[in-house]
C-alpha cells in the first residue's frame, strides 16, 4: 500500500539551530504512528513541519502531495493539526468554531454552504457534542474543550490527523477518553494518525509504530514492544524504567533503586 | 386505553431516545434586529446632522425635498433655495463626510483588532496618524502655498501610507513568521520618528504652527462635495475588502499556527487586510484629521452588546460608527456655536462614559 505519510531527509533549523535532523519516517493508511521522545528531541517541529508551519528540507509527501508543488489549502483539506495548546477564542459558540474547520473547503472570501454546515454537523455528533453547539468555548471544561478542537479537526474532513501531546492538559480518566475517542475515529474513518506523545505507556499502547526522537534524529523506530526496552529509554530520557508486558501490551513503569 | 394507543406511545419514547436527524449547525452571523437597530440609528443621525443648526430645518421637509429629486414621483421640494443650499450644500457634505470617516475608522478599527488579535488596537497603531502629520506639516512649511488646496490631503495621505510601509518592512522582516508584537513595536518605532520629524519642522517654522495644529486637530469644518468626492472612493474601497474578510478575520482568531494549517496564508492575508484599512484610513485622516476613539470603542461596544463574531462586529460597526460621528459632528458644531469644537473632545467626552457603562455591565471575554 502507498503510504499516507512519507517523509524523507526532513530537517528543520530554527533560528540556527537544528530542531529535527534528517528524518526518514512513513506511515500507511489507516496506521497510528506515535512520536516520542524527551523534552526538545523535535517532536513538536517534526509535527509542525509536517503541517507546513515549518521551515523544511527534505521532501514530506501527505496522501502524494507536497507543500512544494501544492497549495496551502489543497494540503489542509488533507492534513488536519490539533496543537498541544490550542487557542480557542472564548466567546465563539461551539458550532462556529468547529465550522471554521471547513476553511479549507470555502472559497476565501466565501461563506459555508449546506454541505460545510452539514459536515460541522456531524463533527459535532461524532464528537457527542450536541448539546454544546451553542456553548461559548469559554464555559466549557478542559475535557470538553479538548473535544471540541477534535470536532474541528475532523470537520476539516482530512485523512491525516496530527495530534500534538493531544492528553498533556488532561487527568486520568479524560486522557484514556480522548485517546480511545481519536482510536474510534481513526478506525471508522480510516484516519492516520501521527501524535506526539509524552506517556510511554499510553503511547505503546495506541500506537502502531513509535518514533523514538532525541536531538531530532531518529533513535530507534518500529513497534512498541521492539522499541520501548529498557535500554534505549535508559540511554535517551536518561530515566531508570522497567518494561512490564501485560496482555500484548508494553508498560513503563518509571523506578527507583532503593538504597540501603 | 386500547393496545394500539400503547404502542404508539412506545414508539414516541424510542423516537426521543434514538438520536435525531442531523441538522446542520450555522454561525450566529448577523442578527436582524441588531442589523435594523444600527440601520435606523444611521438614518436618525443623519437626519439630525441635516436639521441641526443654527437655521432651522424641519426633518419632514428635508425627506420631501430628498424625494422630489427622485424621478416619476412629482413631490415638490418644500425648502426655499436658500435652504435648499444650506442643507445640500452646507450640512449635507458634512454629513456624508462625517458619515465615512466614523465607518472607515470603526471598521478598520475592528479588522486592526482582528488582525492583531489585539484589544488596543486602532486604525492609528502602525502609524498613520503620524505619518499624516509629518506629510500635512511638510507641505504646509515648505509649500506654504499649496497649504490651502487639496495638495494637503494628498501629503497627508502619502505621509500615512509611507509610515505604514515602513512600520510593515520593519516588523515583518525581524518577526518570525506570523508575530504580531514585532509589528506593532516597528509602529511605535516608525511613529515616535515621522513625530520627531513633524514637531522638527512645526518648531523651526512657527509661523505654520496655527495651521498644523488646526489640521492635527481635525474636524469636519468646511467640508464639500470636493472633499467627499476625493475620500469616498478609497474610504469605499477599504471598507469593501474589510467587509469581505469578516469570515476570514473569525478564521484568524485562533491563532496564526491553526489559521495556516486550516489552509490560511495568514502572512499574505494580514498584509492584505493592513493594505485596505490603511489606504481607507489614510483618506479618512487627510480630509479629516486626527478623530480617535472611534476605532476604538465602536468595535468593541459591538463585541460586548451583539457577539465576537467578526461577521457581525465589522458590518455594525460601519453602521454604528457612521452615525456616532455624524452626531458628535452636530455636537461639535452646536455647543459652543458660532465657534467649534474639536470632534475628538466629543468622541471621548461622550463615548468614554458610554463606553464604561457597556464595558461594566457586560462580561469580558477577550477578543
Amino acid at each position: 500500500m502507498k503510504p499516507s505519510v512519507e517523509a524523507s531527509q526532513v530537517s528543520v533549523t530554527l533560528a540556527g539551530v537544528r530542531a529535527v535532523a534528517e528524518v526518514e519516517l512513513a506511515a500507511e493508511p489507516g496506521e497510528w504512528l506515535a512520536l516520542i521522545g524527551p523534552n526538545g528531541a523535535g517532536k513538536t517541529s517534526l509535527l509542525r513541519a509536517l503541517a507546513g508551519l515549518a521551515p523544511v528540507t527534505g521532501t514530506i509527501r501527505l496522501n502524494g502531495l507536497s507543500y512544494a508543488g501544492h497549495q496551502r489549502r489543497e494540503l489542509a483539506r488533507v492534513v488536519a493539526l490539533v496543537p498541544q495548546l490550542p487557542e480557542t477564542p472564548p466567546a465563539l459558540t461551539v458550532a462556529e468554531y468547529v465550522l471554521l474547520g471547513r476553511t479549507p473547503h470555502i472559497g476565501y472570501l466565501g461563506a459555508e454552504r449546506h454541505a460545510d454546515r452539514l459536515a460541522a454537523a456531524r463533527a459535532i455528533d461524532r464528537l457527542n457534542l450536541r448539546a454544546f453547539i451553542h456553548r461559548e468555548l469559554g464555559s466549557l471544561s478542559g475535557g470538553e474543550r479538548q473535544r471540541v478542537v477534535l470536532a474541528r479537526a475532523l470537520a476539516q474532513a482530512a485523512p491525516i490527523l496530527l495530534l500534538d501531546e493531544p492528553t498533556s492538559a488532561l487527568d486520568l480518566g479524560r486522557q484514556q477518553e480522548a485517546l480511545e475517542l481519536v482510536d474510534e475515529l481513526r478506525r471508522q474513518e480510516g484516519l492516520t494518525v501521527i501524535s506526539a506523545m509524552h506517556d510511554l505507556s499510553l503511547a505503546g499502547q495506541y500506537a502502531d509504530q513509535l518514533v523514538l526522537l532525541d536531538c531530532g534524529r531518529i533513535v530507534a523506530q518500529g513497534s512498541p514492544h521492539e522499541v520501548l526496552t529498557e535500554a534505549t529509554i535508559a540511554a535517551c530520557y536518561g530515566a531508570e524504567v522497567r518494561i512490564l508486558h501485560d496482555r500484548g501490551a508494553v508498560f513503563v513503569l518509571p523506578t527507583r533503586t532503593v538504597r540501603t | 386505553m386500547s393496545i394500539e394507543g400503547g404502542h404508539a406511545e412506545t414508539a414516541i419514547e424510542l423516537a426521543a431516545l434514538a438520536p435525531g436527524p442531523l441538522e446542520p449547525v450555522g454561525a450566529r452571523g448577523l442578527p436582524a434586529l441588531w442589523t435594523f437597530g444600527a440601520l435606523g440609528f444611521l438614518i436618525g443621525a443623519l437626519l439630525v446632522g441635516l436639521t441641526v443648526g443654527p437655521f432651522p430645518i424641519g426633518a419632514w421637509a428635508i425627506v420631501e425635498a430628498a424625494v422630489s429629486h427622485l424621478p416619476l414621483l412629482h413631490v415638490h421640494s418644500p425648502l426655499t433655495p436658500l435652504q435648499s443650499a444650506i442643507v445640500w450644500q452646507v450640512r449635507a457634505p458634512r454629513v456624508a463626510l462625517g458619515g465615512l470617516v466614523g465607518a472607515m475608522l470603526a471598521v478598520a478599527g475592528s479588522a486592526y483588532q482582528g488582525t492583531f488579535r489585539n484589544p488596543l488596537a486602532d486604525p492609528y497603531l502602525l502609524g498613520v496618524s503620524e505619518g499624516a502629520g509629518a506629510g500635512a506639516t511638510i507641505l504646509i512649511a515648505f509649500f506654504p502655498s499649496a497649504a490651502g488646496t487639496e495638495l494637503l490631503p494628498l501629503a497627508a495621505f502619502v505621509g500615512a501610507v509611507v509610515a505604514v510601509t515602513a512600520a510593515y518592512l520593519l516588523g515583518s522582516s525581524v518577526a518570525r513568521a506570523g508575530g504580531t508584537g514585532a509589528l506593532i513595536l516597528a509602529g511605535v518605532t516608525v511613529a515616535a520618528f515621522m513625530t520627531a520629524v513633524q514637531t522638527f519642522l512645526q518648531q523651526r517654522q512657527t509661523q505654520t504652527l496655527q495651521q498644523v495644529y488646526a489640521w492635527i486637530l481635525g474636524g469636519l469644518s468646511g467640508a464639500t462635495w470636493h472633499e467627499v468626492a476625493l475620500a469616498a472612493p478609497w474610504m469605499v474601497l477599504s471598507a469593501a475588502v474589510l467587509l469581505s474578510h469578516r469570515r476570514i478575520l473569525d478564521v484568524l482568531t485562533v491563532g496564526d499556527e491553526e489559521a495556516g494549517s486550516l489552509g490560511l496564508n495568514v502572512k499574505r492575508t494580514r498584509l492584505l487586510i493592513v493594505v485596505a484599512a490603511t489606504v481607507g484610513t489614510s483618506a479618512a485622516v487627510a480630509v479629516s484629521g486626527l478623530i480617535g476613539f472611534v476605532g476604538i470603542i465602536v468595535p468593541h461596544t459591538v463585541r460586548l452588546l451583539v457577539s465576537s463574531s467578526y461577521r457581525a462586529i465589522v458590518p455594525l460597526s460601519l453602521l454604528i460608527g457612521a452615525g456616532f460621528l455624524v452626531l458628535a459632528d452636530v455636537i461639535a458644531r452646536t455647543v459652543l456655536s458660532p465657534a467649534e469644537l474639536p470632534i475628538g473632545v466629543v468622541t471621548a467626552f461622550f463615548g468614554a462614559p458610554f463606553f464604561a457603562i457597556v464595558l461594566r455591565h457586560s462580561r469580558w471575554v477577550g477578543l
